[in-house]
């Protein structure tokens, strides 16, 4: 049920406290999102990172509440805030969530460029969509959708009747974004927006990523296995490790003051094109068994900073870097002394754009 | 004996019907040395995997030759050359695919002996383990024991993707063809896979066609050695890692390293774009006259680059390049 609250302007539009999901699968349960609380600012855009596995996907889905019948939500609340009203969205019944996605919140599922109806025109695949949400009149929807191709950089005309099969990879993601914005939702959730993508086509959906977000302002999490799509887009960075947040904090902090041994690893393990040759280091381990993770900090086989307390205790975010900047770590003072390196990165890199 | 220890010399390739025919790579030549690294970086479908293919025989080339050791591996006729067996065994690939190029019935055991037995590389089976064993720590996939009775489903991408490596290092290689080896592997396992492959460098001198659509990856794996770009169906610049890096010559390459997000916010933020004039890739069914690049190109002239295809010429040290445009502002005619 929905319930009406007065809300501060500044409330964010979307809460996530202490969210639970699990799988049923054969050899026991999948911890695939364990404890994740975070918020989701106006016109913000929160880039969710980790190796594959960690549970981004579940998180998204779980958002959306589109998850398979094996899943389930154990326990925790998502709120969702427009307009001055509060809406508890674990508590929408089937009608009241059909109306939540794509009004309130969109998804772009991960290979979804896959997912068009190969017999479909791309016209009426969106009008199906819109139908199904209660846009009736074919006129208006002709108009919105042609308006929205054109916004994301498509010759309407050309591609409106076009099938799926003739769009290249790039084309069919523009689409699905446009799709996406067909019902004006406040925010939007991405799954690996640019993975499968070339790198010219995937520098022109981030550009238009950055562009519509200013333009038609809506909040976006964006899910990505890919530090450098995180680097480009996100205001906010969240590392998630075996189905849970580890640290999160402004993109800069994040890249150039990381307070994770796991997010250390993974910005040292990513080289850079531009630039000198640099060493790497890698991760040593293999990502956890979610259905059996280790006790304590489930990251601590793999980290050079355990300690005894992590092997039986599991660490909880708590503020690092004044209010914005949050880490699960008992050893952050030592792995600070280790990111000087990154730091210098920082000045060199805003040296470099000052020339 | 030749400067290089495998060389494509003029590779056409094309498929298709005689109705519906396609070129997917013409003219492509290039040399690797021994004991050196030669990345070959470009778009989805301009051609990689159909290079590496002939350079490992599992595509005959239309037309054109592939030496190894400076002697042809094609006969006049078609036929295969006559010590073509050293040069099977000499060259192996490991495929782009790991899912599909490991057989799903066969163990990890499996999969690894058989070459060994098949190519009498072993005199005996307990032989064959105890290569299978050092073949599984070379990978660095321990406690050996847990994976020698699993198959390939059972494995993580990343382990997958090490068991191709091990079984491309079965029949000992001169030279290995990797094919977007790391492309499906986790960041946080990547390094560990890349440095694996760095290492078969430095104690076997194994030499490597390192095939990869990452720019990052190609410039930290190849940081001794060359990088060949392709846009569609042949190569367009090949120079020194570092040059191309930091110098590239050719629009196309400039265009893609001005394009490509770094894993650095203030660096990807602010980096130089080069804006292209169309951002529709050629289909191989309608090849742009003259430069393939053309169509796209922020410094195209018309007259010139519609109507001449510019050869790969050296513009500099060790860097060819394939414009027009770039061999006048270097000084050097006739591109
Ligand atoms: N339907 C399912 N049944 C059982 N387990 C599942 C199911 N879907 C996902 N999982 C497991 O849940 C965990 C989280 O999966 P999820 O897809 O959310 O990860 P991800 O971070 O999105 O990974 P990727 O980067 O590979 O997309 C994984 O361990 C996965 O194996
Ligand atoms: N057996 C085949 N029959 C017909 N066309 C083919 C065949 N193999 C490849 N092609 C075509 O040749 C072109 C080059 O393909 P290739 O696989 O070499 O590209 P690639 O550079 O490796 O791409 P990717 O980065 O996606 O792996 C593509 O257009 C492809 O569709
Ligand atoms: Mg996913
Ligand atoms: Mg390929």
């Amino acid at each position: 049920m929905e319930t009406v609250t007065t809300l501060g302007p500044t409330s964010p539009p979307l809460s996530v406290r202490d969210l639970w999901v699990e799988y049923r699968a054969e050899r026991g349960l999948v911890k695939a999102v364990r404890g994740v609380s975070f918020d989701l600012a106006s016109e913000e855009s929160l880039a969710l990172i980790g190796e594959s596995g960690c549970g981004k996907t579940t998180l998204g889905v779980a958002l959306i509440r589109l998850l398979v019948k094996t899943a389930r939500i154990r326990q925790g609340e998502v709120i969702y805030r427009r307009d001055g009203r509060a809406v508890d969205v674990l508590g929408l019944n089937p009608r009241e969530l059909r109306r939540f996605r794509w009004r309130e919140c969109a998804m772009v599922f991960q290979s979804a460029l896959n997912a068009f109806n190969p017999v479909l025109r791309i016209w009426d695949q969106i009008h199906d969509t819109a139908q199904a949400h209660g846009m009736v009149s074919r006129d208006e929807v002709r108009r919105r959708a042609m308006q929205l191709l054109e916004q994301v950089q498509l010759d309407p005309r050309r591609v409106i009747d076009a099938y799926s099969h003739e769009l290249s990879g790039g084309m069919r993601q523009r689409v699905l974004l446009a799709m996406s914005l067909l019902l004006n939702p406040q925010v939007l959730i991405l799954d690996e927006p640019t993975t499968a993508l070339d790198i010219l086509t995937q520098r022109t959906i981030i550009d238009l990523l950055r562009r519509l977000k200013a333009d038609v302002g809506f909040s976006m999490i964006f899910i990505s296995h890919d530090l450098s799509t995180a680097a480009e887009l996100a205001d906010r960075v969240a590392t998630m490790y075996a189905g849970t947040i580890v640290e999160i904090g402004p993109v800069n902090d994040i890249f150039y003051r990381p307070a994770h041994p796991y997010t250390l690893g993974l910005i040292r393990a990513v080289p850079t094109v531009t630039g000198e040759f640099e060493e790497l280091r890698s991760i040593p381990g293999a990502p956890p068994d979610l259905i059996d993770p280790p006790e304590g900090c489930k990251f601590h086989p793999r980290c050079p900073y355990a300690t005894p307390q992590c092997r039986t205790e599991e660490p909880v975010l708590q503020p690092y870097y004044g209010e914005t900047h949050a880490v699960a770590c008992f050893n952050v003072a030592r792995v600070q002394q280790d990111t000087g390196d990154l730091g210098a990165r920082f000045s060199q890199s805003l040296g470099d754009s000052i020339l | 004996m030749s400067e290089y220890l495998i060389e494509a010399r003029n590779l056409v390739r094309t498929f298709g019907t005689r109705k519906a025919r396609v070129t997917a790579v013409d003219d492509v030549s290039f040399g690797i040395r021994e004991g050196e690294v030669v990345c070959l970086v470009g778009e989805s479908g301009c051609g990689k995997t159909t290079t590496g293919k002939m350079i490992t025989s599992l595509l005959k080339p239309t037309t054109g030759q592939v030496l190894y050791q400076g002697r042809p591996v094609w006969r006049p006729d078609g036929r295969k050359a006559d010590d073509f067996k050293t040069y099977r065994l000499g060259v192996q690939i490991i495929h782009q695919d790991p899912y599909a190029s490991l057989n799903p019935s066969h163990t990890i055991y499996k999969i690894l002996s058989t070459p060994l037995l098949h190519h009498k590389l072993v005199a005996s089976p307990a032989e064959a383990m105890t290569r299978v064993v050092e073949l599984l720590n070379t990978v660095g996939l321990g406690p050996v024991e847990d994976f020698l009775t699993k198959y390939p489903h059972q494995l993580s991408g990343g382990q997958r993707q090490r068991v191709s490596v091990a079984r491309a290092l079965t029949v000992n290689p001169r030279c290995i063809v990797a094919d977007e080896a790391v492309s499906m592997v986790d960041v946080s396992i990547r390094v560990g896979l890349l440095n694996i492959l760095s290492d078969l460098k430095r104690t076997l001198g194994v030499t490597y066609l390192f095939i990869t659509h990452d720019l990052a990856v190609a410039k930290f794996f190849a940081w001794e050695g060359r990088i060949a770009v392709m846009y569609v169906v042949s190569i367009v610049e090949f120079a020194s890692t570092p040059q191309l890096i930091n110098s590239a010559l050719h629009p196309y390459s400039k265009a893609l390293l001005a394009a490509v997000p770094e894993a650095d916010p203030e660096l990807t933020r602010h980096k130089q774009r080069l804006q292209l004039r169309s951002q529709d890739i050629p289909s191989l069914l309608a090849l742009p006259s003259g430069c393939r690049f053309h169509p796209r190109c922020p410094f195209f002239e018309p007259g010139l680059c519609d109507v001449q295809r510019p050869e790969l010429t050296l513009l500099e040290d060790n860097h060819y390049v394939a414009c027009h445009v770039a061999a006048r502002q270097a000084g050097v005619a006739g591109a």
